[in-house]
């Protein structure tokens, strides 16, 4: 039992001044400012919205100011932050299918309709680094091209397989209410949207953690990417007094269909099945590892044998969250003392029986 | 025809709003000041509050919940009694207020022209930086080759 201890008022606060005056850094280097952080660590940013779980980018740049860059931190701010507001509801579901794309590949299909657009990517970069960028660089302004004709129109792959039958449908909405793991402890087994909820404001690295042992062989999915889509989406919501959708605005997202192998079933011939990963921001490396591992979870709708990690889906929702997972080993330096003392106690006590013991033996 | 009216009518007034959660607080009201609008008082207060977006497994399935947005809604009447509303993602209580105004104002017949008009710019603005962006990223489409492999 964790026994609470008081006092030490000031040397917290002092201690809240101090880290005020370390964040802020040398005095003789610029503020950054939230727009600076914005517009420049846009990535990171991304990364803050998708594991505080609200897309907000003024918002989560301030986070990653206030926390001197530790995501976890900032995350941590952005979930307090969160709970101070009303909910207004929820929005129409997003058509990502119509998404305006800034990026979308394909390592299944060379010729897509609509075609393959790299976007801004590090992809097939050199990986050197570049000192120009230190001395403040000199911009090449982006190349420009007409957009061919086919270019408005953009299904996705996993549509075109669907065509012939040889990929498994999505499955449809039942209308049975969708749980929400913000308002109401998870209960296991727990159905798909669940997971998912839960993969896209999971740790990006115990996420890609997890999808990169099922490709080592720990509950294999022999997985393609079908598509990475990476593009700004229309967000609607019907207010109760309209009663009509209206547009809030757009935002960035990333879109991640993973086609995997499948043998068949007693029920269901080979066909390839489908991983899914949906997140806020530009990050194709969580999404892609987010449909890896939704896939995995569902080993046992697909009757595929349970043996490794990433199918468990206790194990995987219950430890994918940064804050849950950071708020748990941390607690442990704070104040222990009666515990440990408790413990002493037990160990010396311990101690002196085997003693005993061993004196009566001799 | 009363029910279409009533639908086609809905969707303008869905554009108007559209190109307003489109629009910069700068643009709003500039295109306000333009239009010498009446006195609003508030419904309720700008407010900010999120909204839950929500997703569909395989883009197209069952949906799932992706995560909040931040969300800012304003409630506006007029001294004539024309009510006006916005909902826009972030937290900008003035810009979520002026739309809420300009709603309100094209609720009237003879004031739609002019409140139009007065957006009109933002949806060149925005098709304007629509298109730079298709361009630039028209620049990068790919087409790949499939290689023959030497050893078949």
């Amino acid at each position: 039992m964790y026994v609470a201890v008081k006092g030490g008022e000031a040397a917290i606060d002092n201690a809240h001044r101090l880290l005020a005056e370390v964040r802020r850094g040398d005095p003789a280097v610029p503020d950054l400012t939230v727009a600076q952080i914005r517009e420049q660590m846009a990535l990171l940013v991304d990364r803050v919205m998708a594991e505080g779980s609200l897309n907000d980018p003024d918002l989560a740049a301030l986070a990653l100011k206030q926390a001197r860059g530790d995501v976890v931190e900032a995350v941590f701010l952005v979930r307090a932050f969160r709970t101070t507001l009303p909910r207004f509801g929820a929005s129409v579901p997003l058509e990502t299918g119509r998404m305006t794309l800034s990026r979308r590949i394909s390592a299944t299909f060379k010729d897509l309709p609509g075609g393959q657009v790299l976007g801004p990517t590090f992809d097939y970069t050199h990986r050197l680094v570049d000192f120009g960028l230190a001395e403040g660089e000199q911009l090449e302004p982006a190349a420009e091209a007409e957009p061919r004709e086919d270019a408005a129109a953009t299904p996705r792959v996993t549509d075109l397989l669907g065509r012939d039958g040889l990929i498994e449908p999505s499955p449809q909405d039942d209308g049975t209410p969708l749980g929400d793991i913000t308002r109401e402890p998870v209960d296991f087994p727990c159905d798909r949207s669940t997971r998912l909820q839960a993969l896209a404001r999971g740790d990006e690295g115990f996420i890609l953690a997890l999808g990169y042992s099922t490709q080592r062989g720990y509950g294999r999915t022999h997985p393609f990417v079908g598509e990475v889509r990476v593009g700004t989406v229309a967000v609607e919501f019907v207010p109760e007094e309209l009663g009509f959708p209206v547009l809030l605005g757009t935002m960035q997202v990333t879109e991640c269909q993973m086609v995997n192998q499948f043998k068949g079933s007693r029920e269901v011939p080979p066909q390839f099945t489908r991983g899914y990963g949906l997140v806020f921001g530009q990050s194709e490396r969580k999404a892609m590892a987010m449909a890896l591992v939704d896939r995995a979870l569902r080993a046992s709708e697909l009757g595929e044998p349970l043996a490794s990690p990433a199918q468990d889906q206790e194990f995987v929702l219950a430890h994918c969250d940064s804050l849950q997972a950071t708020g748990f080993v941390e607690h442990l330096k704070l104040p222990h003392y009666v515990d440990f003392q408790a413990e002493l106690e037990l160990v010396r006590r311990m101690r002196a029986e085997a003693e005993d013991k061993r004196e009566a033996a001799e | 025809m009363a029910v279409t009216d009533q639908g086609s009518q809905t969707q303008a007034r869905r554009a108007v709003m559209a190109l307003c959660a489109a629009a910069t607080g700068q643009e709003l009201a500039t295109a306000l000041a333009g239009l010498a609008a009446p006195g609003a008082e508030d419904i309720r207060a700008p407010e900010i509050g999120l909204v839950m977006a929500t997703g569909r497994i395989g883009g197209d399935g069952r949906p799932f919940n992706l995560g909040e947005v931040s969300v800012t809604r304003a409630a506006v009447r007029l001294a004539d009694g024309r009510t006006g509303f916005a909902y826009h993602l972030g937290r900008d209580r003035a810009r979520a207020r002026r739309a809420a105004i300009l709603d309100a104002l094209w609720q009237g017949e003879a004031d739609r022209p002019g409140v139009e008009e007065a957006l009109a710019p933002v949806a060149r603005r925005a098709a304007a930086d629509a298109a730079a962006q298709a361009r630039r990223t028209a620049a990068t489409r790919v087409d790949f080759l499939t290689l023959a492999r030497g050893e078949d």
